[in-house]
């Protein structure tokens, strides 16, 4: 297991032997990594492979049913209030209500996070939707609406993103606009689920591949090829 | 916690305002049902412990309505995931959809009550309306609470429209008896009785006892 | 988990009590005043009615202790108690409504509150199993099974006194009113009935608990051996299936 030290800053997420079960179905099984602060880890797997469950044991939505699991220096489900409006998740829903605006929908999410009503505005203009701010969610096209659940995500400056797909209904033009914002260059550690080998290994300092809920591959990306991660899905 | 509280309860009264799903069924079904009476009892004009079991019913069952939907928007959208991950105080979803239903029925019987009072009752109200008005805040609070921790415990199972009204109806039987004892005296057709207020103190602990407890068992319902 | 244990000695006990309540009601306890031989079935009706409300409560406290805890066995406890108690619920309203035929000629009335508050209860109770069996994950389904047995184990006496309160009092209370004043051989008998029945009931609880704990254990270690995937999935069930 490849480990790496940054300067003094503590790991972003640190999993040890990390599991999680639906019932009698084991969706994770003995997860161990350690990402360090700002770095970008790109998952990859088959479906059902548990992407999706590691994702929301990060973002303290699901317990930890075996093993340790500390996020941005909290130890999960103990201390999962301390990590909690410092993670932002995008995963498959947008999270948004669909009758609301979206400028009303990122300005109920900015009062939740304490965040000033002036960032959700700024965002909007960020992602190009300043024209739609004011329409429901619902008449949004999915590109729209992607970028409307980024600009939720990104909202409280989180320290962690946790990113399923995010480019997945994006137009070449919508994905150079959340580049900043969900990007390498933005700033946070990132764990990046995708579907797309090349793109996901150019974009990402580590590598982890999932197959079946355990752990198939750790290691840094310069190391993996697209060849490996074609592998998991065989 | 009263911040969350006050964008909990701002979001969805917007929500409300945009979609229309719950006050107007809840106004329209209490309506309807004093027809369904009228009808049924063949009866035009009712007093006393009849028109109060009558007016007490149907609220309640008009309540059942917003109590179905109450959560429906958070499950179906996403809503519980996105408040889960904010740094609040997560019983603050409990209080803010309590006062919401609580507002929702506050603002169904504004009209709901009127309308009985034209439709189906015998004698005035008039001099009785502090007393009613007593009576109503109070079993709507216990409504409101009770239809919020049932709501929450009905919304993650499959067939949620049947079981909330199941769960939730025998635990309101205390505020329809209370509630309807309370009444009953103040419609009766040869001018008002006098008002028995140990029903109010039943309504008073009913709304203590469960308001409490919701408070005390909701975060369970949240995680996961 | 053992939870066999004092089984036989429980059981053995529960039939001697409950015998010996019988051969007391009937060869001993002096009939009723008032109500003649139809009057013994309160050795029977009082005694399952106190016992399933008690179920009930207990059914509610472990379901504190699940929360707190987050012990999947005390959820498993709680489920019996309020399954056996919801079963034994079916007998005092039967009991009940013979009674009332009995001795006051309709097969149910209106006016005694002890038998319309259980009523009510009973029909709470009723959905707790639909509530189990329509949440798939077998953890959310033991929690907020915990908080529905709580809020229901604080409703039965709310419940009760906003009844009692509300129905004049036909129902012979002839533990309250005569309460004092019950001849010693009728107190007695009431007394073996009680206890007799409070056995009997933790000796069902204690033999269902054996029973599922047994089956829950057999199939972890049957999937241990055959792997993960090697046993079909579990069918959805309203009973706790795993510790």
């Amino acid at each position: 297991m490849a480990t790496a030290a940054t300067g003094g800053s503590a790991p972003a997420v640190a999993l040890e032997g990390v599991g999680r079960a639906y019932g009698e179905r084991v969706a994770l099984r003995e997860v161990s990594f350690t990402l360090p602060a700002g770095q970008t880890v790109a998952v990859f797997g088959a479906n059902g492979a548990g992407k999706t469950t590691l994702l929301r044991v990060l973002a303290g939505l699901l317990r930890p049913h075996a093993g340790r699991a500390i996020v941005l220096g909290a130890e999960l489900p103990r201390e999962a209030w301390r990590a909690r409006g410092r993670t932002g998740l995008l995963g498959h829903e947008p999270l948004l209500y669909r009758d609301l605006t979206v400028r009303e929908n990122l300005r109920f999410h900015a009062r939740l996070h304490g965040v000033a009503a002036a960032r959700a505005d700024a965002l909007i203009e960020a992602v190009g939707l300043g024209a739609r701010a004011d329409d429901p969610v619902r008449t949004l096209s999915r590109g729209m609406t992607q970028r409307a659940a980024i600009c939720r995500t990104v909202l409280h400056e989180p320290e962690l993103l946790l990113l399923d797909e995010p480019f997945a209904n994006l137009d070449p033009g919508g994905a150079a606009t959340v580049a900043p914002l969900i990007g390498r260059s933005s700033g946070p550690a990132r764990v990046l689920i995708s579907h797309d080998a090349e793109q996901g290994l150019a974009d990402a300092d580590w590598v982890l591949g999932l197959r079946g809920g355990r752990q198939a591959i750790w290691a840094r990306a310069a190391e993996v090829g697209v060849a490996d991660v074609r592998r998991l899905y065989a | 916690m009263r911040a969350t509280v006050a964008a909990l309860i701002r979001k969805d009264l917007q929500l409300e305002r945009r979609s229309f799903e719950s006050v107007p069924a809840m106004l329209m079904f209490s309506v309807t049902a004093f027809v369904l009476f009228h009808f049924g009892l063949d009866r035009g004009a009712l007093a006393g412990d009849l028109a109060s079991g009558v007016l007490w019913v149907t609220l309640l069952l008009a309540a059942v309505l917003g109590m179905n939907r109450l959560f429906v928007a958070e499950r179906e959208q996403g809503g519980f995931d996105g408040f889960l991950m904010a740094p609040v105080d997560r019983t603050a979803l409990f209080v803010a959809k309590a006062v919401v239903l609580f507002a929702f029925l506050c603002a169904v019987e504004l009209v709901a009550v009127p309308a009985f009072v034209v439709l189906l009752l015998e004698p005035g109200i008039g001099q009785a309306l502090p007393e009613l008005l007593a009576v109503l805040v109070l079993a709507n609070l216990g409504i409101a609470i009770v239809g919020t921790l049932i709501g929450a415990l009905g919304v993650q199972t499959r067939a949620r429209d049947l079981i909330i009204p199941l769960m939730a109806l025998p635990l309101l039987v205390p505020v329809v008896i209370a509630a309807a004892e309370a009444t009953a005296p103040l419609l009766e057709s040869g001018g008002a009785d006098p008002f028995p207020v140990r029903w109010l103190g039943v309504l008073a602990l009913y709304d203590a006892v469960f308001g409490l407890l919701a408070y005390a068992v909701f975060d369970f319902l949240l995680e996961e | 988990m053992t939870f066999g244990r004092g089984l036989r000695a429980l059981s053995i006990a529960s039939a001697v009590l409950i015998t010996g309540a019988f051969a007391l009601v009937f060869f001993w306890a002096p009939n009723d005043a008032d109500q003649g031989f139809v009057q013994k079935i309160f050795y029977l009706h009082v005694p399952l009615g106190i016992v399933t409300l008690c179920g009930f409560v207990a059914g509610g406290i472990f379901g504190i202790q699940h929360l707190r805890t987050g012990e999947r066995a005390h959820d498993l406890r709680s489920y019996v108690a309020i399954h056996i108690a919801l079963v034994l619920a079916v007998g005092v309203l039967i009991t009940g409504s013979i009674w009332a035929r009995a001795s006051w000629g309709q097969w149910w009335v209106w006016d005694e509150p002890t038998l319309v508050s259980f009523l009510i209860v009973f029909l709470l109770y009723a959905c707790y199993q639909p509530l189990r069996f329509s949440i798939e994950d077998p953890e959310r389904q033991a929690r907020y099974a915990s908080v529905f047995a709580i809020v229901a184990g604080a409703f039965v006496p709310l419940n009760f006194l906003a009844v009692r309160m509300a129905e004049s009092l036909v129902h012979p209370r002839v533990l309250s009113t005569t309460g004092g004043a019950m001849p010693g051989e009728m107190r007695t008998t009431f007394l073996v009935a009680l206890v007799g029945m409070a056995c009997l009931f933790v000796t069902l609880w204690k033999y269902e608990l054996a029973s599922k704990s047994a089956s829950i254990q057999l199939r972890s270690l049957k999937r241990r051996l055959a792997g993960d995937d090697g046993l079909a999935p579990l069918s959805r069930s309203a009973a706790p299936q795993q510790l």
